[in-house]
This record gives C-alpha cells, structure tokens and sequence, in this order.
C-alpha cells in the first residue's frame, strides 16, 4: 500500500479521564483506504526530548477525519495530549498490514474482538469494517478498573460490548480471558490487542480451542516502514519487522510458548 | 540556482546529500515519500557474505536528541542483495552504494569481489566501524594496524571508488583516516555511532538486548562535526561527514568543516523527506551567500 506524509489539522481533542485521550484529526482531501490494525508515525513537535514518532494505532476513520485513541504513558503523548485544535501533526500513514478479514465466514459465526487496556483502540475500526461486511462483531474488554472504559458508545454502534474489570466494578470480575462467554459460546475467530501477557493468554485460549487468531503487537520502533530493523518479532520465517509485516500477525507465526 | 555537483574521484554526484546506510533500506522504501533521483547518491543497508539474523529485540531506544540501536547487521547476505535487491533497484538514476561489512577480512574481500561485478554499482563503503557485532565491524576500525590490513585487502580487489566508515570511538580518528589514506581509500565516511548504553532502574537491567549499542541523531554532531574537523586537516582524500545531520544548517556546517559531501542518517527516520528539504537549504543558502558552487564551501570555516 502507497504511504503518504502529510500535516493533520487537529479537529477535536477530547480528554478522557486523567490517563486517557482522543484526537479527531483531519485532512482537507480524502483520506487513502486505510485499512483496520494500521498505524499511524506522528511526528512529535520541538523534540529534543521526544525525538522519535510516536507508533499510534487507527482507532476510526470516518470521512476525512482520523482518530486516535491514546494513553498517556510517556513524555511523548504526554506532549501529545496537550495540542489543540486547529493545530497541525505530522503523520506518515497508513503503515503496517491490517487485521484479515475472514472471506470464508458463514454470516452468523462469533467473532471476537478481545482487548486488554488501550489495545481496544484498533478494534473499534476493525468493529465498523467487520459490520459493513454482514459480520456481527463481538467486543470484549478487559480493563483494570471502571475508569478505563473508553468510548463505550461507539462501540456499542458497532457489535455487542461486554466487559472484564481486574476490580470487579464493571462487567465480570477478573481478567478478560476468563469471560465466561469464551466458555460458553462457540467462539469462530479472535482478533486481540492489549499487554504481552493478556494476548500470550489470548493465544493459548485460542490454540486450545484451535481457533484462528490475530494479534497486533507494538514492539519498539524508530521508522515505521521497515528500514531500521529495530522493532523485529522472532516468527517461524524468521525475524519480521513489525511495522511492516506486522503489526498484525497469526499467531501461528509467531514463537511464543503458547 | 548554485551549481550542487561534486564529484569524489571520478564518481559525479548531481548534489552533496546522500542517505546513510542503515537508515535507508534498499532506497525503494522511501520511493512514496521522495523521487530518489534527486538526491546525490545513497547507501544500502550493511551487507555481510552471509544472511545475519541481527541481534535479539530490544533493539532500540530513544534518547534526548537520538536514539541507541543495536541492530548488528540484520541482513540477507551478498548474494540475496545480487539476485533479488539489486536488479529492482540499479536503475534508479542516483548513485547506489552499498556498505559491506565482516568478521574477517577474508569476508570483506568476499563481498567486495562480488560487489565489484555489479555496473551499476559505483562505490562500496566499508563499514569497519560498526558498533554491535560481536567480531570484526569495529575491531578493525579501532586501531590503525586493521584498519590498515582490512583496507589494503580490500583495495587489491575493488578497483572502483573505495569509501571507508570510521569509527568515533577511538581515541585520535586523524591516525585511522590517515593509516586507511594510505593503504588507498578514495575517501572516508565519518562517523559511525558512538558506543552508548541505557539502563531501566525498575529491573535493573540494560535495556537493549546487547548491553550497549550505538548512539546516533542530532546529540552526537558536535562530536561528529569536531571530528570531520580535525579529519580535514590531516587528510588529503575527500571526506564525506555524517552525525546527526537533520537539516540544512547542520549540513553547511560539516561542509565548512570539511566535508565534501554528507550523509542523513537517523533523521530519515523522522522526517522521510528530509534529504530534499536539506538539498533545497543548501541551494537558497549558496544563493544568499552569492556562491555559485556548493565545492566553494568546502573547508571554508573561518577561525
């Protein structure tokens, strides 16, 4: 896919919580195809501290208009979470493959989207594409508390939201993988991005049940598009650099002790 | 508009800015962002005689001002580069150069044989300064009797233009530009990453996979920029200077220091258009200054 680079406008920044924001960017022409489980490289402003883009996953994308959904963990999107509207961010987009769409679905299968955190930012586009295609989306969240639930009803527009918090306060008690809907349904396909160990968790469900699934992971990185070599992933073919042959992969792929 | 044509030897190159190897894949993953015959010339990723799997992930961390990498060498080996990269890549109309590297001179000769057969090739640099391999890379760019050995190999079997990437991390680069001067290099690229390390103070532990790694980005072009200055004056052969450069001023620097061209390295990574706009800089810079070649910079600094 054709990558382009280009200055954003910043539409809306909506602060969500104390950990947690949106940015509605966008751009003045019409957005190339971007596909569920890209990111985006965004070019932090006066870096010395900051240097590096900033990996952000596609969270929507609706007519021009672009969002992410970020967690404040760092310098960087500490830095990002304060820019305004009508301000400009450098992106280079769309980078990475997506999430596949299952071709050979029957309609009425169960497809689960699982996420652990801020991994649930990739799953709201994948939520939309998949409603498009005829599917009927099934969102799974597993959040810490109460307070890390994040555009609830945008989810809801888009499949069946049900809930994990490790405090109990919201939805099931506990984490996502022990849902009892995993074990009560027939699960079809997973899609699933969050921490290491809830998707090492994600997989070993998914292989005991030998259900396919994907995962999208995050590893380290400088470009972007495949040329530092730096965020590679040790996979059955060798290393793969993430941004590039990632960030989504099988994980049949990959080499975890699953 | 400047004349921005320089040549090293007999290689003309349409203007001084080249990409660094390591920050530009084979070229063709940038050709979304810029048309690649406009920059003077670029060199491909490290390449070794046989396929190196690179060292274990983490790789990277960011720094102020840059970032440590620890790749060492992830690449498909020289044959892979022959027979797979190089036909979908040699009719870019800029000048390709491809960076070998080694654990044994018998390795750099290998590779600079093969490298050698290629017409569309021009120049090889030889990268005897790399910071993350366990043998050879910088073991024989950090004292001169290697650095000479390595050199003098390889120039009995390359006969096109010789470039030789110097290491920072030794102790007076003048005596390594001048032992590899010797021994025929046509030019020298300086510098290579500096050794740096990070270290994560919850674990404990350090935080690239190898320990330390090397250290790129606009934090180390004072030292790069001191560096080309010293090599200027100690050597006859042009000097092609790299270290952090991330825009056009950086890159008139080095020239006033005495670098004939330069190279972009790191900043590719954050600005994929970057060599360009740096191109552009240095043409309006030549303009106001009433210069009407780039080569009348060239180790003009006044002191």
């Amino acid at each position: 896919m054709k990558k382009y680079i280009s200055d954003w406008r910043i539409k809306e920044n909506i602060v969500l919580g104390d950990k947690y924001f949106l940015l509605k960017l966008c751009l003045e022409k019409s957005l190339p195809k971007i596909l569920p489980g890209q990111f985006v490289q965004v070019k932090m402003q006066d870096s010395e501290n900051t240097f590096l883009r900033r990996p952000i996953s596609v969270h929507y994308v609706i007519n021009n208009e672009l969002w992410l959904l970020i967690k404040i963990v760092g310098k960087g999107t500490y830095k990002l979470s304060k820019i305004q509207p009508n301000e400009y961010l450098n992106l280079i987009y769309p980078l990475g493959n997506g999430f596949s769409v299952p071709s050979d679905f029957s309609k009425n299968k169960k497809i689960f989207l699982i996420g652990g955190g801020i991994g649930i930012a990739p799953l709201l586009y994948l939520g939309y594409y998949l409603k498009n295609l005829n599917f009927d989306p099934i969102f799974l969240l597993g959040l810490k508390t109460e307070n890390d639930l994040l555009q609830l009803s945008e989810f809801r527009r888009h499949g069946t939201v049900y809930i994990t918090t490790e405090n109990g306060m919201l939805g099931e008690k506990g984490f996502v993988t022990d849902h009892s809907l995993l074990f009560t349904v027939n699960v079809n396909f997973i899609y699933a991005c969050g921490p290491i160990p809830m998707m090492i968790s994600v997989a070993k469900y998914a292989k005991k049940y030998n259900i396919q699934c994907e995962v999208s992971l995050e590893n380290r990185m400088a470009c972007g598009f495949g040329v530092c070599l730096c965020c590679i992933e040790k996979t059955k073919q060798g290393n793969i650099c993430i941004c590039k042959k990632g960030p989504v992969i099988n994980i049949n792929k990959l080499k975890w002790q699953i | 508009m400047a004349n921005l044509n320089i040549s090293i030897n007999k290689l003309k190159f349409k203007n001084p800015v080249l990409a660094a190897s390591g920050t530009f894949g084979y070229g063709i993953e940038y050709s979304d962002f810029i048309d690649l015959s406009q920059i003077g010339g670029f060199f491909v990723k490290g390449t070794t005689v046989n396929q190196m799997e690179g060292n274990n992930y983490p790789r990277i961390i960011e720094t102020s001002s840059g970032m440590l990498n620890s790749v060492g060498l992830q690449n498909k080996g020289v044959d892979h580069f022959i027979n797979n990269i190089y036909p979908k890549i040699k009719n870019i109309r800029t000048n390709i150069m491809v960076n070998i590297s080694g654990s044994t001179i018998k390795e750099y000769i290998i590779c600079a044989e093969k490298i050698n057969e290629l017409e569309k090739i021009p120049a090889i640099e030889l990268n005897i300064s790399c910071p993350n391999m366990k043998y050879g890379g910088i073991d024989f760019g950090s004292n001169c009797y290697s650095a000479s050995k390595v050199v003098n190999a390889v120039r009995k079997v390359y006969h096109k233009l010789l470039i030789v990437k110097l290491s920072p991390n030794v102790t007076d680069i003048t005596k390594i530009a001048k032992a590899v001067e010797e021994k025929g290099a046509d030019a020298i690229s300086l510098i290579n990453t500096l050794i740096g390390m990070a270290i994560n103070i919850e674990d404990k532990k350090p935080i690239l996979s190898t320990v330390t790694g090397g250290l790129s980005g606009p934090c180390i072009k004072p030292i790069a920029l001191r560096m080309v200055w010293q090599t200027y004056k100690a050597v006859k052969i042009p000097i092609i200077g790299l270290g952090g450069i991330s825009n056009f001023k950086d890159a008139i620097e080095f020239i006033l220091a005495g670098a004939t061209a330069i190279q972009v390295g790191t900043y590719n990574f954050i600005d994929p258009t970057i060599s360009l706009k740096i191109i552009n800089g240095i043409n309006e810079y030549l303009d106001k200054k009433n210069l009407k070649s780039v080569k009348e910079l060239v180790g003009k600094l006044i002191f």
